[in-house]
């Protein structure tokens, strides 16, 4: 019993070490404001590779929320919006 | 008539087509939208524009926008038409005019609180050029403020 409370207490210890050590990468990073309420687009236009740019790196994926920051009702129109424009090549699927 | 709706046609047409050709296709899907009774709202020429990957061999393409409100039947012809000319490498038809009218209306249910909440600060509704803090300032603020309570 008391050996496997031991034990139990040393794993939330280094639980708690890994815990620590995780936020602290994100210490750092500043809180991000989603870009479309903060400039105030109504319209996220498909046709405008200027604004979704900021969105796709090197690889050409979409951006995660939680790295950009939009919020769910933003991330959800600018991921039709590349759609779109990814169709019309003026993006691409992947770039090597 | 509930058949009037906008849509956005967009399409790619190959860059060895002479300008010529290019107005063709134009009369050509014009004269579709006068037999369906639909109209045409606006054409936007971007002319050639390098291809984000390559299509059937293609690196380039002349760009065409075009705006046209009518009915759904009429954009199924238009798509059926261009899937079969050859000198067409890619098309996408869009409707807009529902998420246009959504951005409108949020466009303008800001301009209403905004200005509801000037005037019960005893401000004009509007506000004057050189006024407030300007938004990089505003955002600066937040993120200090985020790093404060961590």
């Amino acid at each position: 019993m008391r050996e496997g409370r031991g034990g139990r207490g040393g794993d939330r210890d280094k639980d708690r070490a890994k815990g620590e050590g995780r936020p602290r990468g994100g210490f750092f990073r500043r809180r991000r404001v989603c870009k479309f309420c903060a400039e105030k687009i109504d319209y996220i236009n498909y046709k405008d590779v200027r604004i979704l740019a900021p969105f796709l790196p090197e690889r050409g994926k979409i951006q995660p929320r939680r790295i950009s920051g939009t919020c769910a009702k933003h991330q959800r129109k600018l991921q039709t919006a590349i759609k779109r424009a990814r169709q019309l090549a003026l993006i691409p699927y992947v770039t090597d | 008539m509930s058949t009037n709706r906008q849509y956005e046609l967009v399409y790619i047409v190959t860059p060895e087509a002479s300008d010529q050709e290019v107005a063709d296709l134009h009369t050509q899907i014009e004269q579709i939208v006068q037999r369906f009774n639909g109209t045409f709202d606006k054409t936007e020429n971007w002319g050639r524009r390098k291809l984000a990957y390559e299509i059937g061999h293609h690196r380039e393409g002349n760009y065409v926008v075009e705006t046209i409100t009518g009915s759904g039947e009429l954009m199924k012809e238009i798509d059926r038409r261009l899937r079969v000319i050859d000198s067409v490498i890619r098309h996408l038809v869009v409707r807009v005019d529902e998420e246009l009218r959504v951005a409108e209306r949020t466009r303008s249910a800001r301009k209403a609180t905004q200005a509801r909440r000037r005037t019960a600060r005893g401000l004009p509704p509007e506000p004057q050029p050189g006024e407030g803090r300007g938004d990089a300032m505003d955002q600066d603020d937040d993120r200090e403020s985020a790093e404060v309570q961590r």
